[in-house]
């Protein structure tokens, strides 16, 4: 479509290209509001509360960390590649291979229609419309945050930020919500995870860059069998505030 | 009609409700949103309205519930339409985001209706139970309903909000419970008018028979409103 | 980061290595023509059972040391069935110089070939630090069962630092990719999200064309395990325990619901 051309990845940023050059885009991307879903999933948070594994901001930070160091880096690896321009339809099988739960599986490829939805709004690009016609049911989710970041412009180790922040902001406002969390104490337990965030995307995206020359299969795998055996049992819940 | 114009909105009809056609061209349904505080009636009204039109149109169901389900289990139970047409979406304890900020979730449930059980003329989207200001994006519904009851507070039309003042249809529900609480239906008649000026207002009690035909009647306009836009 | 390799060593540990071949016999049954290993890879071949081969991994000595590098091959050819077994649970022991063991096993199954990989615990004891990785490629038509259980730390010791990472492709395309990481230097390892205070942890993998024709819904085991269908034709079941002994029930109850559910997949157990 002749509106592609001027979609935002096509210019070139006045001050060149480079992770700074397209920073706005990535607030954007990665704002909390993005009407992309998120906000009805708790990243697990929601059945470990129930389980009494996050009762408190201490708790809510060990369960962030252990998030953000496992599944988000994997999370993260994902979506530096697609950034990258790594394919997006292998990137998908790679995610499902590292997903062994069904009921994350199902919510990585409902978060990744919604999230294409949007982001077919925000930066028309081809890319995206291919992978939405290859992926009626939704890819998952960091593969098309990993497109849509190309689309913007942006560089993957912006997309392993935009994932990484997803691993730990998503539970920390499901534990506002269903812990009556002091909110400044959870956007502390945030602050306070900056430093490890900066590991993980620069890991990720490196991880990305050797991935295009050795195979996807050096991307992170890193997984969390608590996170996993947890959302099959919140999956089977009668009556839940949130779809995971 | 925008097929014609396909660079006007190249994307539209892939995300949102502002285009009245589905991508192979057909009519989509008229989307109406029902909002309004909890237990005002919001889903005694979608039943009724399901089981007085259900045999001349074909209808679909997307409701919000703040717990998983409550209220598409509800609509089962009454057995108002077949399951396959009703979907409840999970709004992570904030019913308001998921019809207004972020609509992702309801459009995917709306249009997932209309791939498997359709074509459909009417989706009717039922918002959890929420405060006075929840009101639906246009990016949505077509048309929203706002659902209040007298048992609530004769106050509620005075003070507004925008449900009340700017919903294409107010609801006042539960009109025979009046006499019991007190409540002045001329004042709330009144102070509506003075609200929302020439949208209308109707008052409903859904135990009665035909009870809900205020609404229904509304419906049927609107719905032949929408097969004239968009024929 | 990703475990897969391990760097040049700066400390010449232990580096031992060992190749296991399993191969139709021709009268029905399978054949070791090739059982070769050293150092800590004392490898015996057992009784068979029906067609299966069986080799046992015998525990002569604590390995893998820090520094060492142990590599193990094995290739079950087309049609044949081999059972793996050790007779002790493994504990990684920190080295001398604190320099990381690898442990690296490369499996190839071949079509219609059944693996049952089946070894006794890992237990990272304090000061340890492995890399364990297992690289499994599958024939379409190959079936494969495989436990792995972590035990961290022996009784009431901190662990040591534990990554392991599981590959499994079928027909070229991958199926189970996961990485697991432990103890000192896997911040959150013990939050919430990952083992929340278990210290024993463990999965059964089950991969049988069957399972295309007869899938297997997903199905909690108590609180702490569960049975879940992969995306392609295999389930895993995931636990978490106190010990070993308990995580060794919670899989061997996964197993019984695999197998007593469908009597394709129930023959090959």
């Amino acid at each position: 479509m002749d509106t592609d051309t001027c979609a935002p990845g096509a210019v070139e940023p006045p001050d060149g290209p480079g992770p700074s050059a397209a920073r706005a885009a990535l607030l954007v991307l990665a704002d909390g509001r993005f009407p992309a879903g998120g906000h009805a999933h708790s990243g697990g948070a929601e059945a470990a509360v129930k389980a009494g594994r996050i009762r408190d901001a201490a708790t809510l930070e060990a369960f962030c960390r252990g998030r953000l160091h496992t599944t988000g880096l994997t999370a993260a690896g994902l979506a530096a590649a697609a950034t990258a321009g790594l394919d997006p339809l292998d990137l998908d099988d790679a995610a499902d291979a590292r997903t062994p739960s069904p009921a994350l599986r199902a919510a990585a490829r409902r978060l990744g229609r919604q999230l294409t939805r949007a982001a077919r709004a925000a930066w028309p690009s081809p890319e995206l419309d291919a992978l939405a016609a290859a992926r009626p049911r939704g890819a998952h989710q960091p593969v098309v945050l990993g497109l849509a970041a190309r689309a913007a412009g942006l560089a993957p180790l912006d997309a392993a930020y935009a994932a990484g922040y997803e691993a730990v902001s998503g539970p920390a406002t499901a534990a506002v919500r269903l812990l009556s969390l002091d909110p400044f104490d959870a956007t502390a337990v945030l602050a306070g995870l900056a430093p490890a965030l900066d590991r993980v995307a620069h890991e990720a995206a490196e991880a990305a860059r050797r991935a295009a020359f050795e195979g996807l299969d050096v991307l992170p795998a890193v997984s969390a069998p608590l996170l996993d055996i947890a959302a099959e049992q919140h999956a089977a819940w009668p009556v839940r505030l949130f779809a995971s | 009609m925008h097929l014609d114009h396909p660079d006007a909105f190249p994307h539209r009809h892939t995300y949102s409700a502002a285009d009245p056609h589905r991508p192979d061209g057909t009519r989509r349904a008229l989307r109406i949103g029902l909002g309004g505080p909890v237990g005002s009636g919001k889903t005694a009204t979608v039943a009724a309205l399901c089981r007085l039109l259900r045999d001349e149109l074909s209808i679909a169901v997307v409701t919000n519930d703040i717990y998983t389900r409550e209220d598409a289990e509800f609509l089962l139970r009454h057995a108002v339409l077949p399951p396959e047409r009703i979907t409840a979406v999970e709004t992570g304890a904030c019913p308001h985001t998921a019809i207004r900020d972020d609509i992702s979730a309801n459009l995917e449930a709306v249009e997932d209706l209309e791939d498997a059980v359709g074509p459909l003329d009417l989706v009717l989207v039922e918002s959890g139970g929420d405060n006075l200001t929840a009101t639906f994006s246009k990016g949505l519904v077509d048309a929203q309903i706002f659902v209040i009851d007298v048992a609530g507070g004769d106050d509620i039309p005075r003070k507004g909000g925008p449900g009340v003042t700017t919903a294409d249809l107010l609801v006042v529900n539960k009109t025979d419970l009046a006499p019991y609480v007190g409540a002045d239906l001329e004042g709330m008649a009144r102070d509506a008018k003075a609200q929302r000026g020439d949208l209308p207002v109707v008052f409903t009690s859904l135990v009665a028979e035909g009870g809900v035909r205020p609404v229904s009647d509304w419906v049927r306009e609107r719905l032949a409103g929408w097969a004239a836009v968009a024929p | 980061m990703t475990s897969a390799v391990a760097g040049p060593a700066v400390d010449a540990g232990l580096r031992a290595a060992a190749h296991i071949v399993a191969a139709p016999d021709g009268r029905g049954g399978t054949g070791l023509p090739v059982l070769d290993g050293a150092g800590p890879f004392a490898l015996r071949r057992l009784r068979p059972q029906g067609p299966e081969a069986h080799v046992r991994l015998v525990g002569a000595m604590s390995a893998p040391l820090g520094g060492d590098l142990l590599g193990l091959t094995v290739e079950v050819a087309d049609g044949a069935a081999l059972r793996f077994s050790t007779t002790a649970a493994t504990i990684a022991l920190p080295g001398r110089t604190g320099a990381p063991a690898a442990y690296d096993t490369r499996i190839h199954v071949g079509e219609g070939a059944t693996l049952r990989w089946l070894p006794e615990q890992l237990i990272s004891a304090r000061g340890s630090d492995l890399r364990s990785t297992t690289r499994i490629e599958l024939a379409p038509t190959a079936r494969l069962v495989l436990r792995e259980e972590q035990v961290l730390g022996r009784v009431g010791e901190d662990p040591g630092r534990l990554a392991s990472r599981l590959t499994v492709r079928r027909a070229g395309r991958p199926l189970f990719d996961q990485e697991l990481t432990y103890g000192p230097g896997a911040p959150g390892w013990d939050g919430g999200a990952v083992l929340g205070g278990h210290r024993a942890v463990g999965q059964l993998l089950v991969v049988d064309p069957a399972f295309e024709e007869h899938p297997v819904p997903p199905r909690l085991l108590g609180t702490t395990a569960a049975l879940t269908p992969l995306a392609g034709p295999a389930v895993v079941v995931s636990a978490v325990a106190p010990d070993a002994l308990r995580l060794r029930r919670l899989l061997d109850a996964g197993v019984t619901t695999v197998f007593d559910g469908d009597g394709g997949v129930r023959a090959f157990w």
